[in-house]
């Protein structure tokens, strides 16, 4: 069985227009899932709607064997620290150190106020220095974030993301942001943590051709509605065209 | 831009600066303001303050008695900004639409704040005397409803450009609203409420010695009764100390704001 299926989601922030329309998919452990399309598709409300930052109107959300739109308060936050997220602007905290950003991941494991008064096991805190070291930025844990590179404060997010010890992880233009040499760095580390960690990871991106180069599945998104659903052989210039209403050559700019 | 643009654009300008001059005549007309004659006393003025404000060692014999004061006015001062700063800082939060709790209650810390903020200290100071007397109590309650407003206008933007990209990162992992507010949005603000907070001591500094006059207490009782009394060197030295004490501060201030921006 997958990990997470979407079942008929619908979305619409004002009443008449509809940014998501019936919405069908799964996801398996592992899977390494790219979402493309152009710029107003609903790449990021998708995302949203999953770990719920933005409520969905209808539909279902099966994540685990249980139905996420479906959860109240308490059992929502349980079932967020099993997804991790990985924001375009990093959204870290700037003023603090990086190693203090990490163990923010933590804090859906405690209560409010072990985490109010930033009580962390000696384990938690080894963990979050082996996540560092992982990632290459172990030198830079007692720095700011506000110090760091683009490139740098990504990998900070990911370890965040990591130290939640996450079934999935959602990727908002993780590398929209970033150098060309930076953005493989960061996404040479989502490929490894789903094919390593075996964490699903679903990876909103711009650039046709490092979804290609990556993932296991590609989901083109248009107007609200999936396009196209399979594996990156598939996806040929037809299905761009269909994705994209143009040619992968006049895409350059994007 | 096209030149004609660039024409129209000077002709308003012009224009504009025209009708600020004819706005500056009509009211000098309408209160019987007259600029030639307002000149002419300064020289008189100014002979008067050499000739009167003179401090001599007989004023200086009623300095520990006017330190005093003063240093009740400076503890008053600072005790009515911190905690207002508390209370702000929880109007602040509920007031921001990053961390708003609900839609009501952020209103209410937005309709609180600009109700506390758009009344001068000073009308707070009289509208509180009838209510409580002269008496310290008065002088506190104006500083404190006074420097609520102003804080917790300054803490609800510092939040709003703090940003929900750390909130929203936070809430996805699973935190709780508090532990988001509690480690991620106060860091994140600290230095800058912590600068507003400095601000408005120095500020209360300042507004203290007014509202004192009106309420009987602090140095600016000392100064309202050497004034009348007719002792303007004491007056005047009230008057440096003051001075005196706003720049201390304001440098101990600027000092603390290095250190931790
Ligand atoms: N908070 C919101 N309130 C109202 N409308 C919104 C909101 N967020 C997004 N939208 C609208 O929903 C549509 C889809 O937005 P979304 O951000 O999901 O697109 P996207 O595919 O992520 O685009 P991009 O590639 O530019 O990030 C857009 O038309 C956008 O204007
Ligand atoms: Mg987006």
């Amino acid at each position: 069985m997958s990990l997470l299926q979407v079942k008929d989601l619908n979305k619409s922030y004002q009443t008449d227009t509809k940014v998501l329309k019936n919405i069908n998919f799964s996801a398996g452990t592992g899977e390494f899932l790219s979402v493309i399309g152009p710029s107003g598709a609903g790449k990021s409300t998708l995302l949203r709607c999953i770990n719920r930052l933005v409520q969905a109107d209808k539909g279902e959300i099966l994540f685990g064997g249980q139905d996420l739109l479906k959860l109240r308060k308490k059992e929502l936050r349980a079932a967020r620290t099993n997804i991790g997220m990985i924001f375009q602007h990093y959204n870290l905290v700037p003023r603090l150190t990086v190693i203090e950003n990490v163990l923010h991941g933590r804090f859906g494991y405690k209560s409010t106020l072990q985490g109010v008064l930033g009580r962390f096991s000696e384990e938690e805190k080894e963990r979050a220095f082996y996540l560092l070291e992982k990632l290459g930025i172990e030198a830079h844990a007692y720095k700011r974030c506000d110090q760091l590179s683009g490139g740098q404060q990504q990998r900070v997010g990911i370890c965040r993301a990591l130290i939640q010890n996450p079934k999935l992880i959602l990727c908002d233009e993780p590398i929209a942001s970033l150098d060309p040499h930076s953005s493989k760095v960061i996404m040479d580390h989502l490929k490894s943590i789903s094919e390593e960690m075996g964490i699903t990871c679903i990876v909103n991106l711009h650039q046709v051709e490092v979804a290609q180069s990556y993932s296991d599945r590609i989901i083109g998104l248009n107007n609200g509605s999936i396009v196209f659903d399979g594996s990156n052989f598939q996806l040929d210039q037809l299905y761009i065209k269909r994705v994209y209403g143009m040619e992968t050559r006049e895409l350059i700019t994007v | 831009m096209n030149e004609k643009a660039f024409k129209r654009r000077k002709l308003h300008s012009i224009l504009f600066f025209l009708l600020i001059i004819g706005v500056a005549f009509i009211s000098a007309y309408m209160t019987d303001f007259n600029l030639v004659e307002g000149m002419a006393t300064i020289p008189t003025a100014l002979i008067w303050m050499a000739e009167n404000l003179i401090i001599t060692t007989d004023t200086l014999a009623k300095l520990p008695k006017i330190l005093e004061k003063l240093n009740e006015t400076i503890f008053m001062s600072i005790a009515a900004t911190t905690i207002a700063a508390a209370i702000s800082l929880f109007l602040g939060i509920a007031g921001s639409t990053t961390t708003a709790v609900n839609g009501f209650f952020s209103t209410l810390a937005r309709l609180i704040a600009s109700f506390a903020r758009n009344i001068p200290v000073v009308a707070w100071a009289l509208i509180l005397l009838l209510s409580f007397g002269q008496n310290s109590i008065t002088g506190f309650l104006a500083l404190f409803v006074g420097t609520v407003g102003f804080l917790t206008r300054a803490f609800i933007e510092s939040i709003d450009e703090a940003g929900s990209s750390a909130y929203e990162a936070l809430t996805a992992t699973g935190a709780t609203y508090f532990q988001v507010v509690g480690k991620a949005i106060i860091p994140q603000c600290l230095p800058q409420m912590i600068s507003w907070i400095l601000f408005m001591i120095e500020t209360n500094i300042r507004s203290a010695t007014l509202v004192g006059i009106l309420t009987g207490t602090g140095i600016g009782y000392a100064f309202d009764l050497y004034y009348k009394m007719l002792d303007y060197q004491a007056v005047a030295l009230i008057t440096l100390l003051i001075v005196a004490a706003v720049i201390i501060i304001e440098l101990a201030s600027n000092h603390i704001r290095r250190v931790i921006l």
